[in-house]
């Protein structure tokens, strides 16, 4: 009997851990074939060329691209300081404030990511609209820095980036907290025996043992940034054309897909499973460039 | 234990009310979105008021219809975008016109009514290419002396998922610009020259609604749920028109239906003085063999729908078919 469950057991556990690759490159089969008839029209031209035109039946993923990635740049430069400063505290605070704290940001992650869209549209537009952008404009004269822009209608790359901030805030948090939290106690009481302030506790003990956590976390947000659909359908403005400034509207690879999935024909379809692929194969260079980087710094801290 | 027996209970009825249910025919549509707050409310008129079979209809989009049709998960599609009759011919289709609606161009100018805004055709045409930038400009200007248009930036909201209303819009302006047929073209999903997409007919309502400055265009229901300012149009004939259901319906009677092979219409630009110049049609499609139990079910509902759905559908601001068109459809169609 005791064999037999244990037989089971392995058997089972071996087909749900084979099951993962098997979809992977399920998914990538599948995305494969069905741009093949794009890849075959545009060739390599259709990750080069900003072209979007379903009347003329002529696509390029270029903008998406770039979209993709200001939008994900914004976001991490958003939320990177911010979660880092969080977890840094919340490591370090009594439990009475630590843990409401860790749950309220673990709830943030928690939101669907269409509320998130709604939120966006709803209260951050107008704000970004009325008060944000003319504050940067007038006052503060960033529209002379190139690609800054002009005066926008609230919608666009900033907004999206902003609101994508606040979405990966929570798992970049919890990563970077959870490895802060693993700092040797005596490392840290050894650093405050020999005279360091807090600050400098945090600067060379924790956060130097906590690099992974940071890298992690970095990685984590990325991935999330880059894929994130619903949130960023709303407020990003869906323009296909090339991106003119940070304020302006655009498009990103998942947000294009979203709106045009539903009506698509031949070719189009085609070029927006293509899109898929891009978007597929930029996830796993982030994964593939991540672990390089963690055993990197494994090697170093050894 | 109480709660467990009663939820046993509820789950048992339940099942028998479902298998109760299962010899009672479904007919299942969807498409279109433009003519869906009619289509939704006569199947529920229609299912509460007849014994006869229940009718669903989903508004998932014109080509999402036509695709879901082509492999043969519904059975019959709603499109905005009409086939012509070699390609109803080609897929065994058939298609019959069910009703018209106007796609109005809606503005968010501080202090500007609905109807009081006047743009022609080259100014309705440069506004969407980006040539004219500000609400101050001196083209805008001159059609409305009256107007004190302000000093804002024009926001460009189209939308952003592929559309019939797209396709109706656009077909219109690139009849009356040549500058927007060689450079934009018609579909149901173009390359925009400027402006920002919304999802859908709400999407494109609310992102006017939200943004000072905006225009958009949207179908005429949504429109007037969202008491969203209209612009006058200048028709074919050179006259300005508001958007209701009197200019609409002088566009549907103008047109020469008789002479539409397949019922293949576009109702944009139509003559006649009263007529407003941006109308779509929206088509009901459907399988030529899909047997003959659930055609005739299908013509019993549309024949209802022609004849006791049309003061429903003028409520939400459609304009039904005229009824010499009718009879041409019961006559080709439902014999």
């Amino acid at each position: 009997m005791k064999i037999s469950t244990d037989f089971i057991f392995k058997k089972a556990c071996r087909l749900c851990a084979f099951a993962v690759p098997i979809f992977i490159s399920a998914f990538f089969v599948q995305l494969a074939v069905s741009s093949s008839e794009a890849w075959k029209v545009f060739g390599l031209d259709f990750i080069v060329s900003g072209e979007w035109n379903p009347v003329s039946e002529k696509f390029g993923a270029l903008n998406a691209i770039i979209g993709t990635l200001i939008t994900t740049l914004i976001a991490l430069s958003a939320s990177l300081p911010l979660a880092f400063a969080l977890a840094l505290f919340i490591a370090d605070a009594p439990e009475i404030m630590a843990k409401p704290l860790a749950h309220a940001i673990d709830l943030l992650a928690s939101i669907p990511s269409v509320i998130y869209g709604m939120w966006g549209l709803f209260v951050i537009c107008p704000i970004m609209q009325n008060i944000v952008q003319p504050f940067l404009i007038e006052t503060l004269h960033f529209g002379k820095i190139p690609f800054f822009g002009t005066q926008g209608n609230g919608f666009g790359f900033l907004t999206a980036g902003l609101i994508l901030a606040v979405m990966v805030l929570p798992y970049i948090c919890a990563v970077m907290r959870d490895v802060f939290k693993m700092t040797p106690p005596m490392l840290r009481e050894a650093a405050f025996g020999i005279g360091c302030t807090r600050f400098e506790t945090a600067k060379d003990i924790v956060v130097k043992y906590g690099k992974r956590g940071i890298l992690g976390g970095i990685f984590i947000g990325l991935g999330r940034a880059l894929g994130e659909t619903m949130a960023v359908l709303f407020v990003i403005g869906n323009f296909m054309g090339p991106p003119a400034s940070l304020m302006g509207s655009g498009t990103t690879i998942a947000s294009t897909i979203a709106n045009n999935f539903a009506e698509a024909d031949g070719l189009h379809k085609s070029a927006l499973f293509a899109l898929g692929l891009i978007l597929l194969a930029m996830s796993l260079l982030i994964q593939a460039v991540s672990q390089y980087c963690l055993n990197k710094t494994d090697a170093n801290s050894n | 234990m109480k709660a467990k027996k009663l939820f046993v209970n509820i789950l048992i009825s339940a099942i028998a009310l479902g298998a109760a249910k299962a010899d009672e025919m479904m007919i299942n549509g969807a498409g279109a979105s433009f003519p869906a707050p009619v289509y939704q409310m006569w199947s529920y008129l229609y299912t509460k008021s007849q014994k006869a079979a229940k009718i669903n209809y989903q508004s998932i989009g014109s080509g999402a219809g036509l695709n879901q049709l082509k492999s043969e998960t519904i059975d019959f599609a709603g499109s905005d975008n009409p086939l012509s009759l070699e390609k109803q011919k080609e897929l065994s289709l058939r298609q019959f016109p069910m009703l018209t609606g106007g796609v109005v161009v809606i503005a968010n100018i501080p202090n500007v009514k609905s109807g009081e805004l006047k743009l022609d055709r080259n100014t309705l045409a440069n506004i969407f290419l980006g040539k004219i930038k500000n609400w101050n400009d001196a083209e805008i200007a001159k059609l409305n002396p009256r107007l004190r248009l302000p000093d804002l930036p024009i926001s460009v909201v189209h939308r952003s998922d592929s559309s019939g209303t797209t396709f109706i819009f656009t077909n219109y302006l690139s009849k009356i610009s040549r500058d927007w047929k060689e450079n934009v073209g018609e579909g149901s999903s173009v390359k925009w020259p400027t402006g920002i997409g919304g999802q859908k007919n709400p999407g494109v309502c609310n992102n006017v609604k939200k943004i000072s400055g905006s225009i958009g265009y949207t179908e005429y229901t949504y429109a007037l749920e969202a008491k969203l300012a209209c612009a006058s149009l200048e028709n074919a004939e050179g006259k300005f028109v508001e958007p209701n259901l009197k200019t609409f319906s002088a566009a549907v009677e103008s047109a020469s239906w008789a002479d539409a092979k397949g019922f293949y219409m576009v109702l944009t630009n139509q003559a006649g003085e009263n007529s407003y110049p941006i109308m779509g049609v929206t088509y009901i499609l459907f399988p030529e063999n899909c047997g003959a139990e659930k055609k005739s079910e299908m013509f019993k509902y549309f024949n209802w729908c022609f004849n006791s759905g049309k003061t429903n559908a003028e409520k939400l601001g459609y304009v039904p078919i005229p009824e010499s068109v009718v009879k041409l459809i019961r006559d080709e169609i439902f014999k």
